[in-house]
């Protein structure tokens, strides 16, 4: 593309890492369901393996269609390149592997994603690396938490499901003090809401499960490196600045000065850990990339009018987006979010006033929201965290990550938002009831 | 490796260059490759790593002033000539082939104008002469110097879909070049090695009696759609190697000014060729 051009968020969601094939002339991204990839020569097979010429030797490390989507998010997040993976879970721990080993800590948010906090809590201290979890919004306590051995920050754009919108600058700031980078899972907000490398992170990770997809038919994930961090000057990430005998004695750091952590979760991670992603589901994802402006949009207006449906509702004591002023995050919101507080994502919570019966209630009442455990759907999704997603955390580590019991989360999609409230009014009415005939039943004093 | 460079004038400092993942050895012929304006060794990883291990010595230097290398930042284009040559007498290397890009093309010309017979090979990527800057850009890039750096990556961007490239499959080359440039300005706090590697080649005039002195086979490396440095600006250099006679070939790639990066392997066919290999 010669000209003077620079591609906007929404061209570059359509266009970035993609060509009409140059054999076929596919206008389509091809699905390379292949394993392997012939070799030119032997000479051509070495240097495959050695990194002196780039390509493709084996899907497991690297494939043309995963290529797409890796260009296409690293270009919407504005990185310098990425690594698609078999989940949202495996981009992080991917990361987490590739910059450290036993001994080494963690300082973690609170407000995680519920699978996060337990590979962070209960699955990496197994293996020797343990994390302090701080309060998203608890500034002193982020700096107090580090110690000698910590290698990583990392929280969540925006809290799930409390929507604690992540002080990156402030953050990102006091990690790079310690001489660590900051890890963003930016899954909720999407590249589209947020840009963490513009505001100071350093690595961003997606569940491409969720928004990028778009369509809950596809399980992936995907890392990108800002190429920002200065592993060298930091001095504490010897996987990356010596001599790595796993991979032809290389110097990441000295072979690429920008990207010396993809360079080894590729050829290490990729290759060791082995959870790739399958380039049918990299085609999914990029299916549902190509219309994340046109569906961020729509997710946003329809959330603004479900919230201010349910903050002026009687049977709704709280509503856990930063769209209401007393949220805690609204500020926050309004400062770093690309549309203010309405782009604090499609996913929230909100708490019942009554029992957990009438939640329940609330529910089974639901027909439009599907109940089951997922967000960044097409189709409005909710689920009581509590008793699903969240259900390993203590009611301690509920509370850091603002749940409650009686917390209800909805991922609201992208019906006719008329549609939507109608569904809600009738699941409250039902709620309602349910509490009227718990108190006509319960025994007289 | 690093190097340590006496100069008459200033302390001895510690020259940065890589050596392809394999050891430094002169007694194999060498090849010097050299970066542009706000680059450092790393825009040159897959070329120089292959050649490295396809029987050259290679040094693929961070010009002085520029991220492992200590010493002030060349202003001039003669500064810089005058570095390589001293990190040749310092490495003990006799003979050696140059390649450079951008702005390093013109430090590669005028050091092989200088070394003569010293010089082998020379291969000019993305070159122009004169390498004018616009005023606009040379201000930007002392006082304004992120939008600087984007522009010159708007310009140097020939594709958004650019193949497997230095990082492997799934690097995004505008963001990686960004990111390389913000890495570089920073390296140097001292000075804007930005504004003054604008400055060296804006104000380079050598460029066509350096031509005169070379003495080796010469290789115009092209960018079809280079923005930047345009096949039409290479265009003195070429007509003044024709008119004096030089052993010389141009290789146009249908590229921008990304070409190590944006098309790798058509880059590295015309080096190899050039040197006499196949790949």
């Amino acid at each position: 593309m010669p000209g003077y051009t620079d591609p906007s968020f929404d061209t570059l969601a359509l266009h970035a890492g993609a060509a009409p094939d140059p054999t076929t002339g596919a206008r389509a991204v091809p699905i390379h369901l292949t394993t392997s990839f012939v070799f030119e020569s032997s000479d051509h097979a070495a240097a495959l393996f050695n990194l002196e010429r780039a390509g493709h030797v084996y899907s497991r490390i690297s494939n043309p269609t995963n290529a797409v989507l890796e260009q296409r998010v690293a270009a919407l997040e504005g990185g310098i390149g990425a690594i698609s993976t078999a989940s949202g879970q495996a981009a992080l721990h991917l990361t987490i592997a590739t910059l450290m080993g036993a001994g080494s800590h963690i300082v973690a948010s609170t407000a995680l994603y519920g699978g996060s906090h337990n590979l962070l809590h209960y699955t990496l201290s197994r293996f020797g690396i343990e994390t302090t979890f701080v309060k998203p919004d608890d500034i002193d306590g982020w700096r107090a938490a580090v110690r000698p051995n910590t290698k990583l920050f990392f929280g969540e754009t925006v809290g799930n499901p409390g929507l604690d919108v992540l002080d990156i600058p402030t953050i990102s700031a006091i990690a790079h003090d310690a001489g660590v980078p900051l890890l963003v899972d930016s899954t909720l907000t999407s590249p589209y809401l947020i840009k963490p490398f513009e505001l100071g992170a350093d690595l961003v990770y997606h569940s491409a499960t969720k928004f990028l997809s778009g369509h809950g038919t596809v399980i992936g994930g995907i890392v990108v490196d800002g190429g920002s961090f200065d592993w060298e000057k930091s001095g504490k990430f010897p996987e990356l600045t010596q001599h790595y005998e796993g991979f032809h004695n290389m110097v990441f750091s000295e072979e690429s000065t920008i990207g010396a952590f993809l360079l080894r979760a590729r050829r290490e991670g990729l290759r060791d850990f082995g959870a790739c992603l399958s380039p049918h589901s990299a085609w999914l994802i990029l299916q549902g990339i190509e219309t994340l402006p046109l569906r961020m949009e729509r997710h946003m207006a329809n959330t603004e009018k479900v919230v201010q449906f349910l903050a002026s509702h009687p049977m709704v004591s709280r509503v856990g987006h930063p769209l209401i002023e007393s949220h805690p995050s609204h500020a926050l919101a309004e400062k770093l979010l690309r549309f203010g507080a309405r782009g604090a994502g499609s996913v929230f919570s909100f708490d019942l006033k009554g029992s957990r019966a009438q939640g329940v209630a609330f529910i089974e009442a639901l027909k439009l929201f599907s109940h089951l455990a997922n967000v960044g759907d097409c189709r409005s999704l909710v689920i009581h965290p509590a008793s699903t997603t969240h259900f390993r955390m203590s009611d301690e580590a509920l509370a850091g990550a603002g749940i409650g019991p009686g917390t209800i989360r909805l991922s609201i999609g992208l019906e006719d938002p008329a549609d939507l409230i109608d569904d809600l009014k009738r699941a409250l009415k039902a709620a309602e009831k349910a509490g009227d005939a718990a108190t006509r039943q319960a025994p007289q004093a | 490796m690093k190097f340590t460079l006496q100069t008459s004038t200033d302390q001895p400092y510690e020259a940065y260059a890589y050596t392809g993942g394999k050891a430094f050895d002169a007694t194999k012929p060498t090849l010097v490759f050299i970066h542009g304006v706000l680059n450092d060794h790393s825009v040159w990883i897959l070329q120089s790593r292959y050649l490295a291990h396809h029987g050259f010595n290679v040094l693929a230097v961070d010009l002085p002033g520029h991220c492992r290398s200590g010493g002030d930042a060349p202003s001039t284009v003669e500064e810089a000539s005058q570095f390589i040559q001293d990190l040749l007498d310092a490495a003990g290397i006799e003979k050696a082939a140059l390649v450079g890009h951008s702005w390093g093309s013109l430090i590669a010309l005028e050091t092989a104008a200088r070394l003569k017979d010293r010089i082998t090979h020379l291969a000019l990527v993305g070159t122009a002469f004169p390498m004018k800057v616009s005023p606009a850009l040379i201000d930007a890039s002392l006082n304004a110097p992120m939008k600087a750096l984007h522009m010159v990556n708007v310009f140097s961007r020939s594709t958004l879909a650019a193949p497997p490239s230095a990082l492997g499959p799934g690097t995004w080359v505008y963001g990686a070049s960004m990111a390389l440039g913000r890495r570089v300005l920073a390296s140097n706090t001292s000075v804007n090695v930005f504004h003054r590697g604008f400055v060296a080649c804006d104000s380079y005039a050598n460029g066509l009696a350096a031509m005169d002195a070379v003495t080796c086979p010469i290789l115009f490396l092209l960018g079809a759609t280079d923005q930047m440095t345009t096949p039409k600006a290479a265009k003195p250099l070429i007509e003044q190697a024709k008119a004096g006679g030089k052993t010389y070939s141009v290789v146009n790639v249908p590229m921008g000014h990304h070409q190590m990066s944006e098309s790798p392997e058509e880059t590295l066919q015309a080096l190899t060729a050039f040197l006499g290999m196949t790949v």
